[in-house]
């Protein structure tokens, strides 16, 4: 019992420096090498300052800029607080909220049912993507914002839609705020 | 439901088969102390670890020593990470200078939670935790626990396989082969992978983007209600930036499944791009939360010189998964039917379905995959919220929790739950045919029936008393966020989440109470030591037995009779029991959601 106590102590000083300090200083220093980019975040910089990351949603709101989908992180992707509504399906608040807004997005489209994945907020708070069928639902409010043409704002939302990787996994997806910032590059506003 | 999103399914159980044999000859090798292709780099390190903390490798231990020196080891390494957590203010890495976790009881749960391996999340991590405490504190349990119940299973394993012997092994052995073999390398690998799909990994202070378009939103007060100004307007304030949380991630996240664990870097766990940024990444943490205990099934066989009984039981597992996956998978393709006017068709152009709480890069297959295999293993990561799920596809996670998670598995503690079930069944079947019942030429006896029955019977008990008592007192119902049947559902998965040792919650529940805090802490501690020593009781009783060669009269374990047998004590064990509460729950919810219903 006692050498099993003081072999009980040291032990759990020795594995949690080997494993709760040198195991994951030496994944950084490789990550760090290897994948500079991925290891930190893939911050997006605009004339010197970041603009966000890519892999990280914002709000966006205006008619000329393509809208993510509600957020539950704090205020709206705050990527800082990350967390979704935590709304059950038969909570009045739920139903409530998302009929409001489909309400309000059908008035501005009135060809197509509104895809789902717009009204509903992520399970991060933070997702960076619609579908392509939510890009496809705001296309013509973008364009006429931007006046420009439906189909040189469709050629943006192709080059920035991932399919599934390797072809089958995943679900195809638009990098909203990738899709925007390049909009703000060849399209600004006026 | 569509073709593809089949595909993705099967193809990740296809892995997991791949998998099952070269990982369950390898750890049968590591703990029979047999040459592997890493001794080279290990052994170094494995007799300086035991020279360090004065272990003689070569000690054989009988049960009780192996017990107490697992629950020494668990008390030390509980404590510190208390202790860790309390004084993370004068350690390193703190770039956001977070006090100490506060208050107290939420210290105690948290360390409950990890040294338990449930993970159970009262905290918000990028809010809480210093880098510090998350490397050193929180990831080194996921070692930690994790190598305690690979230890456990072999321990139990060789329990069956020995004869007229006092000893099951050496505790502190066991442990450090787990870590240094079986985690350790696949964890270096994995982690790098995850970074290459854009997991971070780094000690930066939380990064600050000025926003594209700055944002106009409603100043919250304390009480979390808008603040409404003199002339009775709500204020507004307006945003300009966002705070980035970032952090060592990479290294926790792939142990975090690897040791079926499941504690997020995050609050959002793998529903955080940075924590689970692609198709592939969620692949990659799917699969690592099945292998071991994949793997485990084939070093019972090999072990015990049956290698098709170790089969049957695979698939058993495999069946209740596909079982639980289709109806996850159905229930949220179908959508919520209180939405009417939205599309939620399921198309190549949009996930549809129930998207409340998914990521749109998962959709529904990987969603309902994640939340089906995070439950069949004791693992309780997420990557979306069980919480915003419709009430048969949340019910799915908590049936496979309350079956004391054995399909598959957490790390050893699936292996182990497992076998208490087999020696239940092989006793109802030696019931049937009028003998004593024997496993693997070993006679079970009433000892180890009673030690089955108490593991079996202890588990329900704490879960459905500390519903009841939360379900009727306001210390209990004040937690609740979301009304109606589904409150009900959020205390029940609570406990059950607690006592199975999975740490997945239907997270609205406020559960950052004194109350909540301190019963879950308990009842954590109670889900898993508990559950080992009856185990470990069981184990010693075995190894002191003598073989008896099997007769015309012995049940075979290795047929398919056996496979249905042992599906159908695990149900009716597991359904009977909570079928009560599971009526007052998801199913009365669906019935009121199908009638339009809401609350």
């Amino acid at each position: 019992m006692k050498k099993n106590l003081l072999t009980a102590v040291l032990m759990t000083l020795a594995t949690t420096i080997l494993l709760g300090l040198i195991y994951p200083l030496v994944v950084t220093a490789i990550a760090q090498v290897l994948f500079p980019k991925q290891a930190n975040g893939e911050l997006i910089s605009k004339d010197g300052k970041i603009v966000g990351s890519a892999l990280i949603g914002q709000t966006f709101s205006g008619a000329g800029y393509f809208h993510s989908r509600p957020s539950a992180a704090g205020s709206g992707y705050d990527a800082a607080n990350s967390n979704g509504s935590q709304l059950g399906p038969t909570n009045r608040q739920l139903i409530e909220r998302v009929t409001s807004d489909a309400a309000a997005l059908q008035a501005e489209n009135k060809a197509a049912p509104v895809p789902v994945d717009l009204v509903t907020t992520s399970a991060s708070g933070l997702d960076p993507h619609i579908s392509p069928a939510a890009a496809e639902f705001q296309l013509l409010r973008v364009s006429r914002a931007r006046r420009i043409t439906p189909d040189q704002v469709r050629q943006l939302v192709r080059q920035h839609t991932e399919g599934r990787q390797f072809g089958f996994l995943g679900e195809a997806r638009v990098n909203v705020l990738e899709l925007n910032l390049e909009l703000d590059e060849h399209y600004p506003l006026h | 439901m569509t073709v593809n999103g089949w595909l993705q399914i099967l193809f990740f159980l296809a892995l997991v088969l791949l998998v099952t044999k070269p990982l369950g000859v390898f750890l049968a090798r590591v703990f029979s102390r047999e040459r592997t292709f890493m001794d080279l780099v290990l052994r170094p390190i494995e007799r300086l670890l035991y020279r360090l903390t004065r272990v003689d490798e070569n000690h054989e231990m009988r049960w009780t020593e192996y017990a107490v020196s697992m629950l020494l080891f668990s008390l030390v390494s509980m404590l510190l990470l208390y202790l860790i957590q309390r004084v993370q203010f004068f350690l390193p890495f703190n770039p956001q200078k977070f006090t100490a976790v506060n208050p107290a009881h939420l210290a105690f749960n948290t360390a409950a939670s990890f040294t338990t391996n449930t993970n159970w999340q009262a905290y918000s991590g990028e809010s809480t935790m210093s880098y510090f405490t998350q490397m050193a504190g929180l990831a080194y349990h996921n070692f930690a626990s994790a190598a305690v119940g690979i230890s456990l299973a072999i321990a139990f394993i060789r329990g069956i396989a020995r004869r007229q012997t006092e000893t099951i092994g050496n505790f502190w052995v066991d442990l450090v082969r787990s870590c240094l073999w079986v985690l350790l390398p696949f964890c270096l690998v994995g982690a790098l992978l995850l970074v290459s799909q854009g997991v971070v990994q780094n000690f930066r202070p939380y990064d600050t983007a000025q926003l594209v378009v700055p944002q106009q939103v409603q100043r919250v007060g304390r009480d979390g209600k808008p603040v409404v100004g003199s002339d009775g307007k709500v204020l507004m304030d307006t945003v300009t930036e966002q705070t980035i949380a970032q952090g060592p991630v990479a290294s926790q996240e792939i142990i975090k499944e690897w040791g079926t664990n499941g504690g997020g870097f995050f609050n959002a766990n793998s529903a955080h791009p940075f924590e689970n940024p692609t198709p592939f990444s969620n692949l990659l943490e799917l699969f690592s939360i099945f292998a071991i205990s994949a793997g485990l099934t084939y070093t019972l066989g090999r072990m015990t010189g049956s290698q098709r009984h170790g089969w049957a039981v695979w698939a058993a597992m495999a069946t209740l998964f596909l079982a639980g996956v289709t109806t996850a998978y159905w229930a949220e393709a179908h959508g919520n039917p209180l939405l009417i006017g939205e599309n939620q068709r399921v198309s190549a152009l949009q996930p549809g379905g129930n998207m409340e709480g998914k990521e749109v890069r998962f959709g529904i297959a990987n969603s309902a995959l994640f939340a089906t295999v995070t439950t069949d293993a004791s693992c309780g990561a997420i990557n979306g919220w069980h919480d915003s799920y419709t009430p048969l596809g949340g019910m799915v996670p908590l049936v496979n929790i309350m079956l004391s998670e054995v399909i598959f598995g957490g790390v050893g503690a699936g292996m182990y739950g497992m076998l208490i079930y087999v020696v239940l069944a092989v006793f109802i079947a030696g019931l049937m045919v009028g003998r004593t019942p024997e496993y693997l030429g070993k006679k079970i006896e009433a000892y180890d029936v009673k030690m089955a029955m108490l593991v079996a019977l202890v588990f329900p008990l704490v879960i459905l008393v500390f519903t009841a008592i939360s379900s009727v007192k306001g210390f209990g119902t004040s937690g609740i966020t979301n009304p109606g049947p589904h409150g009900f559902t959020q205390i029940l998965y609570a406990f059950t989440s607690g006592a199975g040792n999975n740490g997945s919650a239907f997270g609205g529940l406020n559960a950052n109470t004194l109350w909540y805090n301190t019963t879950m802490g308990f009842i954590m501690l109670v889900g898993r030591f508990f559950m080992i020593i009856p185990m470990l009781g069981i184990a010693g009783n075995l190894a002191r037995k003598k073989y008896v060669p099997p007769s015309l009269g012995t049940f075979p374990v290795t047929t398919p009779l056996f496979t249905v047998l042992l599906i159908g004590v695990i149900l009716i064990l597991g359904a009977l029991t909570f079928f009560p509460a599971l009526s007052l729950g998801p199913i009365l919810e669906h019935l009121l959601m199908g009638a339009g219903k809401v609350f």
